[in-house]
């Protein structure tokens, strides 16, 4: 299962995590696969297990969003979003 | 949205049917193995076997992570957990998987300290947050997983962090694909590529399928169109009796893979001299393990797993099915003593897992089993 978001902050302090948005959740995940150049604000990322697996396009992001929903893998793809514990304070839904 | 439409015009769609129903010899029959068990659950979920000519058979391939972990290594990993101070960490679906013992959430409940984690970095997390406890990873899955593994295992040595451990369990999908194309009841025409775990390895790896055996491989998407447009381009193949690799995902895959995930890979894992798949027997040099630099995180050589093997229950037929031998419900067990409530085969519990795809939308269509 990958899911598809979309990276809202870099994290300066340690360049392997930022944070990312999966339709209006944020949560840290890791960036250490995405080769270079590295990730921006702004990039579209497969999130698979709490790491970026590879960058795509904001309109492959929706393809995938809504290949999850029809196979009826989406509420399963947020709760596993919601769950990733790592991160240190994750925010709210915003 | 126009691009997620386009995957699903209907117009689009008949003109892909209608290219297979022109390149398709009506005399012959065809077998393709969808490799991924992603690609599996979508056939099924998209009734796509409806849209195809009755004489294409697609095979549901080895590819859902918890389908074929022998029950041996369920048994091992479980086993950890029976040390004091041991907390067992797995993802979701591994948690409903049977072990001889129960399933982890049955361990669970019986008082063992196992918890469901979304990442291998939360298992981490935990024992950052529980400096006196031990906790171990039960990681599986193929090559789409174990990058991030990978990446885990060179933080908790990065952090010092002592009182984590790996149970590895990761696979690699190209030895088990070879071991299918050997096998002597196996009669496959081409091959569905898998699109996930070719974001890692890149279209490389599969090339000695058409080079050593002759058969097309088309690595998918997972869209309708891209399964159906995968299928038209073997059939183009095979009609022009080419054998070769194409890459039909190549908005996502890129052809030499994910190279930070292949190097984290190298610098942590190196390859088991051979490995039980369940179904397909012992597969050399097709799992990995942890590398000497990493013994310290390696939960086998902590905790000296017994490294137990068992056979499956008699009844249940897992094995012919991940071979492609039976199809679900022409297993005694199927959707009877096994199903999505109370699975006794892996292939009942993950939604990528053959019987539980036929379980969710195919099974009303399916003939019964064999009254033998």
């Amino acid at each position: 299962m990958a899911i598809p978001g979309q990276i809202v902050e870099c994290n300066a302090d340690d360049p392997l995590f930022a944070k990312v948005d999966v339709a209006g959740v944020r949560r840290t995940i890791n960036v250490g696969l995405i080769a270079d150049p590295g990730i921006r604000p702004g990039d579209w990322v497969l999130i698979h297990v709490g790491f970026a697996m590879s960058r795509i396009e904001e309109d492959q992001a929706r393809e995938q969003l809504e290949l999850l929903r029809m196979l009826g893998e989406e509420m399963p793809a947020m709760e596993e979003v919601r769950g990733y514990a790592f991160s240190d304070s994750p925010e709210a839904p915003t | 949205m126009k691009y997620v439409d386009e995957y699903r015009d209907p117009q689009l769609i008949r003109n892909v049917v209608r290219e297979i129903e022109r390149q398709i010899d009506p005399d012959r029959h065809y077998r393709i193995m969808e490799v991924c068990g992603g690609h599996t659950h979508a056939i099924y979920r998209h009734g796509l076997k409806d849209l195809l000519p009755d004489n294409i058979e697609l095979i549901h391939g080895p590819g859902c992570p918890v389908c074929v972990l022998p029950m041996g290594r369920v048994d091992d990993g479980l086993s950890i957990v029976e040390h004091p101070g041991t907390i067992l960490t797995a993802f979701g679906d591994m948690m409903r998987v049977p072990g001889t013992r129960g399933t982890p959430l049955e361990f669970k409940a019986r008082g063992s300290d196992v918890r469901m984690v979304y990442s291998p970095l939360d298992a981490l997390r935990i024992a950052q947050n529980e400096p006196d406890r031990h906790v171990c990873f039960f990681a599986i899955g193929f090559e789409t997983t174990a990058p991030s593994t990978a990446l885990t295992l060179l933080r908790a040595k990065e952090l010092g962090i002592t009182n984590f451990s790996v149970f590895c369990n990761h696979v690699t999908i190209v030895p088990a694909m070879r071991a299918i194309l050997d096998s002597p009841d196996m009669r496959l025409d081409a091959f569905i590529g898998p699109g996930h775990v070719s974001t890692v390895t890149g279209c490389r790896p599969y090339e000695f399928v058409s080079r050593d055996y002759g058969k097309p491989i088309v690595i998918s998407g997972f869209e309708p169109l891209d399964m159906l447009e995968s299928i038209a381009r073997i059939l183009v193949q095979l009609r022009e009796g080419r054998a070769e690799v194409e890459n039909q995902y190549r908005r996502i895959v890129p052809w030499d893979g994910n190279i930070p995930a292949l190097r984290a890979m190298a610098q942590t894992f190196e390859l088991r001299p051979y490995f039980e798949w369940r179904g397909l027997g012992f597969i050399s040099q097709s799992a990995l393990k942890l590398s000497d630099a990493f013994a310290a995180w390696d939960a086998e050589r902590i905790f000296d797993v017994p490294g137990v093997r068992v056979t499956d229950p008699k009844a249940a037929q897992c094995g012919e099915i991940l071979k492609g031998v039976l199809k679900p419900p022409q297993c005694k067990l199927f959707g009877k003593e096994c199903n999505p409530e109370h699975p006794i085969g892996a292939l009942m519990v993950s939604s990528e897992g053959a019987c539980a795809a036929y379980y969710r939308y195919a099974r009303i269509d399916e003939p019964a089993a064999a009254t033998a």
